[in-house]
């Protein structure tokens, strides 16, 4: 799991039947300083983020778990919200002087 | 399975159910040697593993499911599996 900003929304008509009426995100991996880390992903959401929002993704089979019952195709689910930036900020600084 | 030092916990209210209970920790890849590698990454707390701690993470879907929940089958693809005491490194002194 990573932690990802959410910076944009994905608008897809014709999709796989099993993606419909699922959110799809434009998320940016960052690192724990919350810089942004590679190249931006397309990822399911399952837990209602929105844009700007600091979220954590899960990626591989795994990603598809939360969806149980109807067989998700994806790699990439968005899972939880983090609550603070500024928490996260202050352990990776303290983590960094170490 | 990879090094990796705690950094601390990330709390999150709003997550997928299968995360009641369970401690988010931030953690940095290693090297060996203690220097950093890579990007920061989640992984779900199996150990009691604490800030500051040189940790064993897992990280494949089944293996980190059943660790930190007891089950598999979970939104998770990373948990911590040990902490790790030192490491002995044939060419040079104990650095962990």
């Amino acid at each position: 799991m990573q932690l990802a900003r959410v910076i944009g929304t994905v608008v897809s008509t014709a999709k796989n039947t099993t993606l419909e009426g699922r959110k799809l995100l434009v998320i940016q991996i960052l690192d724990g300083n919350l810089r942004a880390a590679g190249k931006p992903l397309v990822a399911v959401d399952s837990v209602g983020a929105g844009a700007g929002e600091l979220v954590f993704w899960c990626r591989g089979k795994e990603a598809s778990f939360p969806f149980e019952g109807s067989e998700v195709p994806t790699d990439c689910t968005i899972i939880g919200i983090v609550d603070s930036d500024a928490h996260v900020k202050s352990i990776a600084a303290k983590g960094e002087k170490k | 399975m990879i090094l990796a030092r705690v950094l601390g916990n990330v709390v999150a209210t709003q997550k997928n159910s299968r995360y009641d209970g369970a401690r988010i920790m931030l953690v940095q890849p290693i090297n060996p040697d203690g220097t950093p590698r890579g990007v920061a990454m989640l992984a779900l707390d199996s150990v009691d593993a604490g800030e500051g701690d040189i940790v064993i993470v897992v990280q494949e879907g089944w293996s980190a499911s059943t660790a930190s929940t007891g089950e598999p089958g979970a939104a998770i693809d990373s948990a911590i599996v040990g902490v790790v005491d030192f490491i002995e490194q044939d060419n040079e002194k104990d650095k962990a």
